[in-house]
């Protein structure tokens, strides 16, 4: 389907994306970048599905089957936990007059 | 769905992941990224699954069900200061995603030897070695560094049976040497990553982390598949960048931080001696601090280890509004196990982020501020970084604290931090130590601030 040369290409330039849109994002979300990035590196499940996809029961297919499983848990734990940190980071409005907010 | 359609919708997803970091660039807009992100893999994910060679859907829905549910379910359950045990779990089982589909295809695409096999090596590593940081964090083995020729001419010799059984399999096609491949890359995850101390950790993930994308990259070689190739490689710049930003805010190498630790030295425990620290209550901190017009507060681990955050952000709140102090966070880089692992837990105790500042934002400001309030930091603020060259610290950049008028120490002993260093920080002139567990004291700070 691609060549090899056209994948190569393809790296990199997606590293001097990555390069420069990494270095654009502010320390303070550093941890939400990680588990971001984190939950997208879970698209080995494209890779997975195809390994699982097929008919018949074998053994590549339960491999296949188990890497599914185990990308899904990278995936949507890691938009989870995403979502939650970064919930945390909505603007505060400063309002003097409530006071003894959570616990 | 056909090619075209497919390969459209694989092109849309990889431009949102890159907006989705794009987006990270400032707290306003992030939880958008967040979104962007959920947009494109969900996208990619129906894209896939409506190829014309994927006939079972069945199986494959368990199996996102299972991974899908115990992913939520854990994300929601972990508490913040748990964090980065969370991501080195999750990156783990990323890597091992990756070895199994490379054992799967290793026996389907006969042609891409190599690619395969860069794939499953580098997942390999990214599994075991996320597996030993998260042990560590977890205290479930000791978080000491150990440094041990031993184990690094086992390394050696492991990382030489990696790239030899690479070689002969790409040569020879042997399935034997592909299995002999895999046992000793999971091997070598362990033994590289054992030796790496506890607050060293916040590189260590990011190398990790950065494994696992360049793992997807691998595993999109060997399957011809772009959208593969392009995310792993965002995550694997992430990753590297992420390890750079903390060596350099450590002033060390990638190679002294994975092959060596530090060794305290003789010259820098020897002036200890005949000083004495001086040591205060918590009233008298509250009394100086609701006086003060500057208050920089530093937080470290120690902060994180007892869950003082809430009340911390509490002492804050309390000083900005009930006696008009100017209140300021400083935090060094690689403060707490993770990168951004403070800012995060001070925003959890909903700490304005506009008043919390970075090391090289904030460093200018400490001799005008009338007290620092160090709390669970210790070798961030260490003096002897800048003046002795003999300690393992020097070069480091720290947190000026010693320039405020008055220095609080919130501590539970004069013990020396995690790098074995003793800081002269303690015994200076303007330097009071409150000793105690870092929740304790700043309740009762909170409490004296309260009173009348």
């Amino acid at each position: 389907m691609t060549d090899f040369w056209t994948l190569l290409t393809i790296l990199t330039l997606a590293c001097f994306i990555g390069y420069f849109v990494v270095w654009g994002v502010t320390p303070a979300l550093h941890s939400p970048l990680m588990s971001v990035s984190n939950a997208i590196s879970g698209i080995v499940i494209i890779g997975a599905f195809i390994t699982a996809g097929h008919g018949e029961m074998n053994s590549e297919k339960i491999l296949g089957l188990i890497a599914v499983a185990l990308a899904a848990v990278n995936i949507f734990g890691g938009f989870a936990v995403s979502q939650r940190m970064l919930q945390m980071f909505k603007k505060k409005t400063v309002t003097p007059t409530k006071e003894k907010k959570d616990e | 769905m056909n090619n075209e359609l497919q390969t459209a919708i694989y092109l849309l997803s990889a431009c949102l992941f890159i907006l989705s970091i794009r987006s990270l660039s400032s707290p306003q807009t992030a939880r958008k990224g967040n979104l962007l992100s959920i947009i494109g893999m969900f996208l990619s994910i129906i894209a896939t699954l409506s190829m014309p060679n994927i006939h079972d859907y069945l199986w494959i829905m368990v199996a996102i069900v299972i991974g899908g549910g115990i992913g939520i379910y854990s994300a929601l359950k972990v508490k913040m200061t748990s964090l980065p045990q969370m991501v080195a779990i999750f990156n783990g089982l990323g890597g091992l995603s990756a070895v199994f589909i490379s054992l799967a295809e290793i026996t389907t695409s006969p042609e891409h030897y190599i690619e395969t096999s860069l794939g499953l090596i580098i997942g390999a590593l990214a599994f075991s070695g996320s597996m030993v940081a998260f042990a560590k964090l977890q205290g479930l083995i000791s978080p000491k560094a150990i440094n041990s020729r031993w184990l690094h001419f086992i390394n050696l010799l492991l990382a030489l049976t990696v790239i030899g059984s690479c070689v002969y399999f790409a040569l020879s096609g042997n399935l034997q040497a592909f299995y002999l491949l895999a046992a000793c890359a999971i091997i070598l995850g362990v033994t590289s990553v054992l030796p790496v101390g506890g607050a060293d950790m916040p590189v260590i993930i990011s190398v990790l982390n950065a494994y696992s994308g360049w793992a997807a990259v691998g595993i999109g070689f060997s399957m011809n598949n772009v959208l593969l190739i392009i995310v792993g490689s965002l995550v694997g710049a992430s990753g590297a960048i992420l390890s750079y930003v903390m060596v350099k805010a450590m002033n060390r190498s990638l190679k002294n931080i994975l092959f060596g630790s530090i060794h305290a030295e003789k010259s820098a425990s020897a002036q200890q001696g005949n000083q004495t620290a001086k040591s205060g209550s918590p009233t008298d901190a509250a009394f100086i601090m609701s006086n003060a017009d500057k208050v920089i507060i530093v937080p470290g681990y120690g902060m994180a280890v007892a869950q003082a955050q809430h009340i911390l952000a509490e002492m804050g709140k309390d000083l900005k509004e009930k006696y008009g102090v100017d209140v300021k966070y400083a935090i060094h880089p690689v403060a707490g196990r993770m990168p951004g692992h403070m800012n995060v837990l001070l925003a959890e105790a909903n700490v304005p982020y506009e008043e919390v500042f970075a090391l090289e934002d904030i460093n200018r400001e400490f001799p005008t501020a009338d007290v620092a309030f160090v709390i669970g930091a210790n070798d961030v603020t260490n003096p002897l970084a800048k003046t002795d060259p003999n300690s393992p610290l020097y070069g480091m950049p720290i947190l000026d604290v010693s320039k405020a008028k008055n220095v609080f120490f919130v501590k539970r002993s004069l013990n020396s931090g995690y790098a074995g260093v003793d800081n002269p920080l303690f015994y200076g002139p303007n330097t009071t130590m409150l000793y105690g567990d870092a929740k304790t004291v700043t309740e009762q700070i909170v409490s004296e601030l309260e009173k009348d």
